[in-house]
């Protein structure tokens, strides 16, 4: 593989008119290819908003993706030519399959789109092409299901299914939305094995996108933690999920049902309205840390309420988190982190 | 191997989809009132095309008609003479050519005109959209008749002209249908992992909305041909048909300037009143019938 | 057998609110008669909270609609399901509307859509209370409905929105608040926290334990979430394929299950930390069985990874294997 690296630049996304909502407020993010990346959040953190954006679904209002360093282009024709290397897997495998299209013709649509089977290197037929899709999604014989339709397959196959309509363009990056929350308890283990297994063989960048931190511990080297249209803490998947450093993050983490052992921090309400990002640290009206006094003894309560905190490195390998309290308990110097103030 | 399993597939494939059409005319012999209106159209057009084996055109020449003036129905007349002592059951048969012919051309009109209309304003977002949906409801709020008749009077006199009126203002109805079935669709996810495919537009309008939406313009299409069938009487009933050719909006009006009413003729006025309607019917009936095997939302529980 | 479990249970002296004894309920479809649920025995108690787990299509959320016979007419259903001790499927209908509600009432899952977007959630939770009491005075059914939106964390000042200016976790309150407007000293919870973040999730659930805890009611949860109803429960019934296949205390049953099946689910739902499921998700081969072709024998042995030649021949008893743990498998506790 050739090993191409994905990154996304100080992405804004906003909606709308005064107040602005602003969905993605300057997200930072780097995906190599054969690397899997979870994005946690709750819904309404900007996640799939992201995901689109690296599709080049939606065009970011300020900030840029790049794609080995290029920038994505808006043109139709740089957008297929990107798409056939750029693949996001829809949530609701039922509604992103079209009910009057078989499985043959669901998964044919993206090679008679890109003209593959004209330019396949190895000659195939586009039902070779489709066959073997199909196969490398896990879904063996592959000619048995090429005339069903949706309606007629399991949650399961629905799902790889739909992951071999993008395999069959042979993608460096497959973006999954949500790739089990649909699915029923028993099956999800088996999708998630998939998405391991073509990391393996085929070399893939996976991003997951996902509000289950068990789903990311299972399968993500990396895991980027996002709370309203920010990253608030990035790093290995053992470093995030096992020493947590921001606040939200430690709550998310012990209000998982698994986790023994943990105090259950429960948060009060939900994530505010994007359209009014509190000032000061967008955590900081439901910050447990603050609450209970943590952040004045350490001297920085006052930053939180005042001072957006920017993702910076903790001295730990590969951590970074957007916490003025973490960066003081890490014995990072402050002055960096809060003199950055706000971004537009 | 490969090629093979490919053949098979297209056969399989066919034999699926003639499955799934014996399902669906299951479905609609399910609807008595449906198939009863499939019957009605069947004998209406059976005449319609027979009409020449079974009467003969010479019968409309008011020149060389036989019977007298507005005679009552007998044996050889069974359903009496016009004024000009033309048999009215000639004249029925031969008008009910020109009144399924315009009513069938004014629809595929309307219907091409409308599903255009109804595709694109839906399909696009912002200026465009916008513009044409204006430009629908336009045309839907302008009297439909009076504009008819304007367009009737300033045009050249013919069957052609009677189609196109009719076409031309009875599409903003299916426009606004064929529009909002498209809103839905293009909502739906797998337009959107189209777009993902690498998809254009032209790829998702012709490969996930046309499929989508035309068993609802099918069901429409019944429902406008009732209506352009009562429109062609009406236009021909206010003189306004081809005074060349009969129809029954024609006889209709010959019937009404005739004073038939007053006269007490009541063969003159309702065969052609009773066909118009019984038509009219079994196409509502018949569309009624399709919607419901057509739409899966209305079908099974 | 489970004859034998009810009668530990009175002698514990808690009262038995709900009590299914060999439930069967069978849909007429037209490729025959489909079994959904096939001899389930259940209890719940006082004071107790028990989970329901299984896949979509086990036949939990018809075990929960029979509670209050609210299932569909296509459904046939044999055995009894006692509520207080009166039967649910052979009373009369006067009875049974007294029932809803007042006896049991269910909280489904999907808040949005089982509230009427045009009345203000207030008059939504005020509806009930005035059916089973008529003649009550609006200024109190004013304070019941205060007194119900702070019971689920609301602020009383809520009473007069609408459906819409909530947010999720706030409906499903609001759907809570509603279910417990006459009392009921039974709730069923289809799903509740289906499709609400973990956050929010942890909320909710928060908000069912404290109710059980001061109103002293018995609840039935029912999810596909093992590690829900194991943070959340007492004690937790599986169900595969229509059948009961284990039943125990919650942890003992999520943190050691006895059959294969359960095993897996709760494998399904790793334990962040836990380095056995790093890089290594769990999950079972195949679909769960299509309930109108069911195989024979035990219908788990074609995913079963300890399926053997036996289980293929008859299905397994629900036996205990242990005090308080049951389980319906062959395999188990072999030596």
């Amino acid at each position: 593989m050739t090993g191409s690296v994905w990154r996304a630049e100080n992405v804004h996304v906003s909606f709308g008119t005064t107040p602005r909502s602003r969905a993605l407020d300057g997200v930072d993010l780097e995906i190599r290819s054969g690397e899997i990346v979870a994005l946690v959040g709750e819904s309404g953190s900007g996640k799939t908003t992201l995901a689109r954006v690296i599709t080049g679904l939606q065009a970011p209002t300020t900030g840029q993706v790049l794609l080995d360093g290029e920038p994505l282009g808006t043109g139709q024709r740089a957008l297929r030519a990107y798409r056939r290397r750029t693949q996001l897997i829809l949530q609701d495998p039922l509604g992103a399959l079209n009910p009057r299209h078989t499985v043959y013709e669901s998964v044919a649509e993206g090679i008679r789109l890109h003209g593959l089977a004209a330019s396949d290197p190895e000659g195939r037929s586009e039902a070779e092409l489709v066959a073997a899709a199909l196969s490398s999604a896990g879904l063996r014989p592959p000619e048995r299901l090429f005339l069903r339709y949706p309606h007629e397959l399991s949650g399961g196959q629905r799902q790889r299914v739909l992951i071999a309509g993008s395999l069959a363009l042979s993608p460096e990056l497959l973006i999954a939305d949500e790739p089990v929350s649909s699915l029923d308890a028993s099956i999800r283990g088996e999708i998630l094995a998939l998405l391991l297994r073509l990391r393996e063989t085929l070399g893939l960048g996976v991003l997951v996108v996902t509000h289950d931190l068990g789903l990311a511990w299972n399968i993500a080297d990396r895991v980027a933690v996002m709370y309203l249209g920010r990253i608030v803490e990035s790093g290995s998947t053992e470093e995030v999920l096992q020493r947590p450093q921001h606040p939200y993050t430690r709550a998310l983490l012990s209000v998982v049902p698994e986790i023994e052992g943990m105090e259950q921090t429960i948060l009060t309400g939900e994530i505010p309205d994007p359209a009014r990002i509190p000032p000061g640290c967008r955590f900081h009206p439901r910050c447990p840390a603050l609450e209970r006094g943590e952040a004045s003894a350490a001297g920085v309560d006052e930053a939180c309420r005042t001072q957006d905190p920017r993702l910076l490195p903790l001295p730990l390998p590969g951590h970074a988190a957007a916490c003025h309290l973490a960066q003081v308990r890490a014995g990072a110097a402050t002055g960096t982190a809060t003199e950055s103030g706000r971004t537009s | 191997m490969s090629t093979d399993a490919r053949i098979s597939a297209r056969a399989l494939a066919r034999r699926r989809r003639s499955a799934s059409l014996r399902r669906g005319w299951a479905l609609f012999r399910e609807h008595r009132s449906g198939v009863a209106g499939l019957v009605i159209l069947g004998c209406f057009t059976a005449m319609a095309l027979l009409a020449p084996l079974v009467s003969d055109s010479a019968g409309l020449s008011v020149t060389r008609s036989t019977g007298g003036i507005l005679q009552p129905p007998d044996s050889q007349f069974w359903l009496g003479t016009d004024e000009n002592g033309r048999s009215i059951l000639t004249l029925l048969v031969w008008g009910s050519r020109i009144s399924l012919f315009v009513g069938l051309l004014a629809t595929a009109i309307s219907m091409f005109v409308g599903t255009i209309m109804g595709l694109a304003a839906g399909y696009f977002r912002g200026f465009v959209g916008a513009a044409l949906f204006r430009i629908t409801e336009w045309f839907l709020v302008i009297p439909f008749l009076p504009l008819a008749i304007v367009i009737a009077t300033v045009l050249q006199r013919g069957l052609l002209t009677i189609a196109f009126v009719i076409g031309i203002t009875s599409w903003p109805g299916t426009a606004l249908l064929i529009r909002s079935q498209v809103l839905s669709i293009r909502e739906r996810p797998y337009i959107e992992r189209a777009q993902i495919l690498g998809a254009g537009r032209w790829h998702q309008i012709r490969r996930h909305i046309l499929p989508n939406v035309m068993p609802m313009v099918f069901a429409n299409t019944t429902l406008t041909v009732a209506v352009a069938i009562l429109t062609e009487t009406t236009l021909s009933f206010l003189g306004l048909g081809d005074p060349t050719r009969v129809s029954w909006g024609s006889m209709l009006e010959g019937a009404y300037s005739v004073g038939a009413m007053t006269t007490g003729s009541w063969w003159y006025i309702l065969p052609p009143g009773i066909c118009v309607v019984l038509v009219v019917l079994s196409f509502v009936l018949v569309g009624q019938a399709l919607e419901d095997v057509l739409n899966p939302r209305l079908r099974r529980r | 057998m489970a004859e034998d479990a009810i009668v530990v249970d009175e002698s514990l002296g808690s009262e038995t609110l709900l009590d299914l004894r060999s439930l069967s309920v069978t849909y007429q479809t037209d490729q025959g008669p489909v079994p959904a649920v096939r001899g389930v025995d259940l209890t719940v108690r006082r004071g107790e909270v028990v989970g329901v787990a299984g896949e979509s299509g086990c036949g939990k959320s018809t075990l929960a609609s029979t509670v209050l016979r609210l299932q569909p007419a296509t459904a046939t259903v044999t055995g009894e399901v006692l509520v207080s001790g009166a039967d649910v499927i052979t009373m009369r209908w006067g009875e049974l509307r007294a029932l809803r509600w007042a006896g049991a009432s269910i909280v489904f899952q999907g808040a949005l859509h089982a509230l009427n977007p045009v009345q203000s959630v207030g008059a939504q939770i005020g509806e009930p209370i005035r059916i089973h009491e008529p003649g009550i005075e609006d200024s109190e059914v004013t304070a019941r409905i205060s007194e119900l939106l702070q019971q689920v964390g609301l602020s009383p000042s809520r009473a007069a929105m609408y459906p819409h200016q909530l947010s999720g976790g706030q409906r499903q309150r609001v759907m809570i608040a509603m279910a417990l407007a006459c009392r009921p000293a039974l709730i069923v919870a289809d799903e509740p926290t289906t499709a609400l973040d973990v956050m929010v999730q942890a909320q909710v659930l928060g908000v069912l334990e404290k109710l059980v805890k001061d109103l002293d009611v018995g609840m039935m949860i029912i999810s596909h979430d093992l590690s829900v109803l194991a943070s959340s429960c007492d004690r937790i019934v599986v169900m595969y394929a229509g059948r009961v296949v284990e039943e125990g205390p919650a942890h003992a049953v999520f943190d050691r299950a006895l059959h294969p099946y359960t095993a897996a689910l709760s494998a399904a739902f790793p334990r962040v930390g836990d380095p056995a499921a790093r890089f290594a998700p769990a999950g079972l081969a195949g679909d769960p069985p299509d309930p109108t072709s069911r195989p024979p024998g035990c219908s788990f042995a074609p995913r079963c990874p300890l399926a053997i030649e036996a289980c293929r021949e008859a299905e397994p008893e629900l036996r205990e294997i242990e005090p308080g743990r049951w389980a319906a498998c062959i395999r188990v506790g072999e030596p």
